[in-house]
């Protein structure tokens, strides 16, 4: 099988601070691979850097086979789409749902939009009656939605995911979860996926990595993390963290 | 119409899940109707400038009189009276004329700076704003040289460059009162620039004159509109000053500031000469303010998530 994102020595440097310090990766076709860590350990950085909005020092992305420079063409974004983290800073609020949908379709000059509009909201889950809304009529559970809606209208084969569901409530965020399960199923989509929760890690990916720092830490599978076999201490304190405060 | 198509038409309008684009589109503008009209002060500015755009349009049939032939010989100065309403000037002309016909160059005034100007500040703001970096420095570093300058000195300047006359003071106006506008302008570009929406736009792979078109500029048309609007009267007064000054209209046009200029020698014993039309140009700056503070409730992005 041929990696879908394959990234070498990876540097992101912001303003003389390092956010990534030479981070590598590969994530095979066909899989949900998972990014975890505390906050400022660069895994949404390491999302953005291949979305191009990070300031890429040195290293090199290479997707689907290409290698990627300083600029991202058009062909890239039809392959390679993100889901935000805020779904409350993701939609325009000045747009209603079917002006959003309609700007890749336009930008890519694509001719059946109309299906393809009633489609993608079908296919998240939302009727025709949210097609006219604007972001501030929506809940936040159907904004994340609408965010998705959004990504998947180009059709890519490679989904970033940023935190998707953390600004969302325990129902909700099951039911985005699934929602994001079942698209990839039946599309066969690539995800990346940071987190930082464990438990949706453990439930969405195949594989993960774990960062501290801007460094990789170590590389788990699934099944590793709810055994709890682990090599390294900051993971086993991760592990620990994430089970909560226990009664003394 | 009874009362219950005008309920069954106001749900429509608010309705959550509106049918179709026109019916968003008209929603969202009814909601900002009913912030608007909740404030009756902004109602009266409302109210002022239509009457100012209708007498303008009907001026013809409004002005009983010519507004540059007077009589010369049985009407200089006289006191207002049933026969001439505001009186007469020095060269006998009915100032109630004048001052119908005046609403048509203050309108044509007001109505060329904003169209050009504001287009220019819009530019110019969201240019600098969304590109940043050696773009931005220069853009504005012009921006503060005509800032720099006093307003009424800048406009003055270029009239005197350009020749006396209205066209060439609607140009002196524009050009010193774009600066302001491209501040605005600049500072909402900073501000949503880094929004998510942005950053989702830019995934689609648009290309960033797109995103300044498209999704930047509609962000800053209402705050622009809502400063344009209240410098209006500024604009109105800056042409009757150029107008005063001898620099703007030139006679015999009807135009206000130059009309208050010509009243300006009789101005103890034929009072209403410059009174009449230092009035018309109160009002109508009033109703511009009224209108400009109306707006500012009604179309301000960060009241509410509208």
């Amino acid at each position: 099988m041929t990696a879908a994102i394959a990234i070498q020595g990876l540097e992101v440097v912001f303003d003389r601070f390092r956010a990534l310090k030479g981070v590598s990766l590969e994530v095979r076709e066909g899989e949900s691979y998972g990014l975890v860590g505390e906050s400022g350990s660069g895994k949404s950085t390491l999302l953005r850097a291949i979305a191009g909005l990070a300031p890429v020092a040195s290293g090199t992305i290479t997707v689907n086979g290409k290698t990627l420079g300083k600029t991202r063409d058009k062909p890239f974004y039809r392959d390679v789409q993100m889901v935000f983290q805020d779904p409350y800073g993701s939609l325009h609020p000045r747009q209603t749902v079917d002006r959003l949908l309609q700007e890749p379709l336009a930008i890519h000059g694509i001719a059946d939009g109309e299906k393809r509009i009633e489609r993608a909201l079908d296919e998240v889950g939302l009727g025709k009656g949210f097609r006219f809304r604007y972001a501030h009529q929506l809940s936040g559970g159907q904004r994340q939605r609408v965010a998705i809606a959004r990504a998947l209208i180009l059709e890519p084969s490679i989904l970033l995911l940023d935190e998707p569901t953390s600004a969302l409530d325990a129902s909700v965020q099951a039911e985005v979860l699934n929602l994001l399960e079942e698209v990839r199923r039946r599309r066969k989509l690539t995800f990346l996926m940071v987190s930082h929760d464990l438990a949706i890690i453990t439930h969405m990916c195949e594989r993960l990595m774990v960062m501290q720092n801007g460094e990789a830490v170590e590389t788990l599978t699934a099944s590793q993390l709810i055994g709890h076999r682990v090599s390294e201490d900051y993971t086993r304190n991760l592990l620990r963290a994430s089970e909560g405060f226990v009664r003394a | 119409m009874s009362a219950e198509t005008i309920q069954s038409r106001r749900e429509w309008l608010l309705s959550d899940r509106p049918a179709s684009r026109l019916q968003a589109r008209l929603g969202r503008a009814y909601v900002a109707w009913r912030r608007f009209s909740a404030n009756r002060l902004a109602l009266v500015g409302m109210l002022i400038i239509i009457a100012l755009v209708a007498v303008a349009a009907l001026a013809d049939v409004l002005a009983p009189y010519s507004a540059t032939v007077g009589d010369l010989k049985n009407a200089r100065l006289l006191a207002p009276s049933a026969a001439h309403w505001f009186g007469t000037d020095d060269l006998g002309r009915d100032i109630y004329s004048r001052i119908v016909y005046g609403a048509r160059w203050t309108l044509y005034v007001v109505i060329l700076v904003a169209i050009i100007a504001a287009p220019i500040g819009l530019l110019v703001g969201t240019v600098a704003g969304y590109a940043g970096g050696w773009t931005d420095t220069i853009l504005m570093r012009i921006t503060d040289i005509f800032l720099a300058f006093p307003k009424l000195v800048l406009a003055l300047a270029f009239v005197a460059a350009l020749g006396p006359g209205i066209e060439n003071a609607v140009l002196a106006i524009a050009i010193t009162s774009w600066p302001p506008y491209a501040r605005i302008a600049r500072a909402e570009t900073l501000t949503v620039r880094n929004s998510d929406y942005i950053k989702a736009v830019q995934l689609m792979g648009a290309s960033p004159f797109r995103i300044v078109l498209r999704h930047i500029m509609p962000l800053c048309i209402s705050s622009l509109i809502i400063r344009v609007t209240l410098d209006m009267a500024g604009i109105i007064l800056t042409a009757a000053g150029l107008g005063f000054l001898g620099l703007g209209a030139q006679p015999p046009l009807p135009e206000w500031g130059a009309m208050i200029a010509s009243g300006r020698r009789f101005i103890l014993d034929q009072w209403w000469v410059a009174a009449a039309p230092g009035a018309a140009i109160l009002i109508v700056s009033l109703g511009f303010n009224l209108l400009g503070d109306g707006l500012r409730d009604a179309l301000d992005p960060r009241s509410g998530d509208q």
